[in-house]
């Protein structure tokens, strides 16, 4: 026992060492370089514009704090969204390819395996050429429903309080999605859903043939022996691979750059650019995802505690 | 990914280096003792400042200057490497001795003269960010055009449409990050006092279908990179304007490191030399003939006399090899720039009405 600990002793020790190397190093270097550091920008005057500010105020007067903080809610908007809309598309998939009926369940099989076949950038540039390619320009934009517009900047819809008008350019008022919204969210939750189908599949068949048989035997339908047997087992087995698929998604929101989504990464970027401060630009983003994904990870834990058998190792 | 990527590229080149020992060597004897000139250019491709052609070799005025050191430094034009670099890579790949010159149409400002540890060597393009429209875009509310406004642009806008970026009031504007760009595009709305809504988009090529494609009214950036893109990406190059104003001074030029002034005196002087060529009237033409012209200052610049070359650390032949076998500033110009469409404008020689003066060879 003694032994052990002495190993785990020493182990830490040269992690510890490693890490103050490259840090003492780093800041040796900046210093030789004559390169700033330190966080005392987030207070200076940012300076660019945000396309997406997400009903926060914001101008270019406002501070990199202020820009950081907008990003930061707009992955944090994206991914929550993200997360209900691909768990309830993903399970509606699983569930089609136990389906009974043949068509229905070849369409689910082939959705699986186009999607989580082709890389998701690529899935991201399509869905926003997709949008911006064939929708119209503001002046022609079309009208599914009254005082609803859909053209190539997006979706702009009234709300209690305004309604959208063509205003010069651009539609002002009302409530808008942008383009690079809508392909970021449909490019997530289409990819992800793909792999969350495969754990939901997994997981009900994982229940044993005997629980739905004693259902059916029960009296229960179809619906409710899913509802009420099946789902709450299977979900023993769902819900750790669902917790990387979520993380997965969180960290995947950074794609967004690509596209020109203003999340954490993209407005980091361009702090980056405009200070020169890289590191403390890239510690951020690390820290962010981190927080987002221990987070995710901790709800996901007690929730798996939660559906997991009583009594038994999760 | 990109931002990601390069933001670790930064934090691992720093954290990798030995502290103090990069620069042991004169940047001259370690590129002599390789054998090539490691320059580092633009990887987005930019038509006419650097873009690999069909065949895969590199073109352009700015990878002109890395053949110019190579010929000066090796009389071979050809010992060069070139490091395609994005926006953000480029400062990091000089600082941390990745390359050995940064050639990459990079605006001369003094955060990135002084903090980033650079020194520029001059400006071999005269630039300034400006807008790029639809020539069919229409002036919201169809206000009249700003009267005497000078023309910038031979294509002339659709009758009604925008002719000024005064009318851009509210415009969605496609912009790449990485650059001043985006803070110079803030400044002007803010100061004119009309808003925008920015889309900012990482990769050149991605950036532009957002603007070819109509999600954006406006696309910004550098007018060399306009008329580039225009003339090179655009599906109908004609149905885009130019708008006449210039809204910042964007000097593009090269860059060495700071700390090696040998180095930094042979790419200045490299650059001054196809630059003074010209203006001598000196081109890889006629500096055969014009090498046994009984003219002192052509006699000094060939190095047919004098020592200009040992004073460079070089063979005396430095000047002629560069002319010889890159050509004047002149050539590189009308070679790259012109079939794109560009004009000399202020990159004329001084003596022609432009910017380009270069000190003395003597």
């Amino acid at each position: 026992m003694k032994k052990n600990w002495l190993y785990q002793a020493a182990l830490l020790a040269a992690a510890g060492l490693v890490l103050w190397f490259f840090v003492h190093n780093t800041a040796q270097n900046l210093e030789a370089r004559k390169i700033a550091s330190g966080f005392g920008f987030l207070w200076r005057e940012a300076g660019f514009e945000i396309g997406e500010t997400g009903a926060i105020a914001y101008g270019a007067a406002n501070s990199y704090l202020r820009a950081l903080g907008i990003g930061l809610w707009n992955t944090f908007r994206v991914a929550a969204i993200g997360v209900v809309l691909a768990t309830l598309l993903g399970t509606l998939i699983g569930l089609a390819r136990l389906s009974p009926n043949w068509l229905l369940k070849q369409l689910a099989a082939a959705y699986v395996e186009v999607i989580r076949n082709v890389p998701l950038l690529v899935q991201l540039f399509f869905w926003y050429a997709v949008i911006t390619e064939n929708l119209p320009d503001p002046g022609n934009a079309l009208q599914p429903l009254a005082g609803v517009f859909l053209s190539n900047r997006g979706i702009a819809f009234p709300t209690p309080w305004s309604t959208p008008v063509l205003n010069g350019f651009n539609f002002t008022g009302g409530a808008a999605l942008s383009p690079e919204f809508a392909a970021l969210l449909v490019g997530l939750v289409t990819y992800t859903a793909a792999f969350i189908g495969e754990i939901v599949r997994a997981g009900v068949l994982s229940v044993g043939r005997g629980q739905v048989d004693a259902a059916y035997s029960m009296g229960l339908a179809r619906r409710s022996a899913l509802r009420f047997v099946v789902l709450p087992q299977a979900l023993r087995l769902i819900v750790p691979p669902l917790t990387s698929q979520y993380l997965n998604l969180a960290k995947n929101s950074s794609l967004a750059v690509a596209i020109g989504y203003p999340d954490l990464v993209s407005i980091a970027n361009t702090t980056m650019n405009q200070t020169g401060q890289a590191i403390e630009g890239v510690a951020t983003i690390m820290a962010v995802f981190l927080t987002i994904s221990l987070s995710i990870s901790a709800f996901m834990n007690w929730y798996n505690r939660r559906v997991a058998l009583k009594g038994t190792r999760p | 990914m990109q931002t990601v990527r390069s933001g670790w590229v930064v934090a691992c080149a720093l954290g990798m280096l030995g502290a103090g020992t990069a620069h042991a060597q004169s940047t001259l004897e370690a590129v002599q003792k390789k054998g090539f000139v490691q320059c580092g250019v633009n990887g987005g491709a930019v038509a006419g400042f650097s873009a690999p052609d069909s065949q895969g070799v590199w073109k352009g005025i700015d990878v002109d200057l890395c053949k110019a050191v190579a010929a000066a430094v090796f009389g071979d034009a050809s010992k060069v490497r070139y490091t395609g670099l994005t926006a953000q890579q480029r400062f990091t790949a000089l600082q941390s001795g990745e390359i050995d010159i940064l050639s990459r149409n990079t605006t001369w400002t003094i955060t990135r003269d002084t903090s980033l540890g650079l020194n520029f060597v001059g400006v071999n393009f005269y630039d300034g960010q400006g807008f790029m429209v639809p020539a069919k875009l229409r002036a919201p509310g169809g206000k009249p055009a700003a009267k005497g406004a000078k023309k910038a642009d031979a294509k002339a806008p659709a009758q009604g449409g925008i002719t000024s970026a005064k009318q851009l009031n509210g415009a969605t504007v496609c912009v790449q990050p990485g650059t001043t760009t985006e803070l110079n595009l803030s400044d002007y709305f803010r100061a004119n006092g009309m808003t925008f809504k920015p889309v900012v988009i990482e990769t050149l090529p991605e950036v532009l279908n957002a603007y070819f494609s109509g999600r954006c009214d406006v696309f910004t950036t550098d007018v060399s990179g306009l008329v580039s893109s225009r003339a090179s990406r655009a599906p109908k190059p004609e149905e885009h304007i130019i708008l006449p104003e210039v809204i910042s001074k964007e000097p593009l030029g090269p860059a060495v490191r700071h700390g090696d002034d040998r180095w930094f005196d042979i790419v200045k002087w490299s650059l001054y030399a196809t630059i003074e060529a010209e203006e001598m009237g000196l081109s890889s033409k006629n500096i055969d003939q014009q090498a046994s012209s009984k003219d002192p200052s052509v006699q000094r610049f060939v190095g047919a006399t004098g020592d200009i070359g040992k004073m460079l650390g070089l063979d005396n032949k430095w000047a002629f090899n560069i002319v010889k076998q890159v050509g004047n500033y002149g050539e590189s110009f009308d070679t790259h720039l012109k079939p794109l469409g560009f004009t000399r404008g202020l990159n004329n020689l001084w003596t022609k009405g432009g910017l380009m003066y270069a000190p003395p060879i003597r």
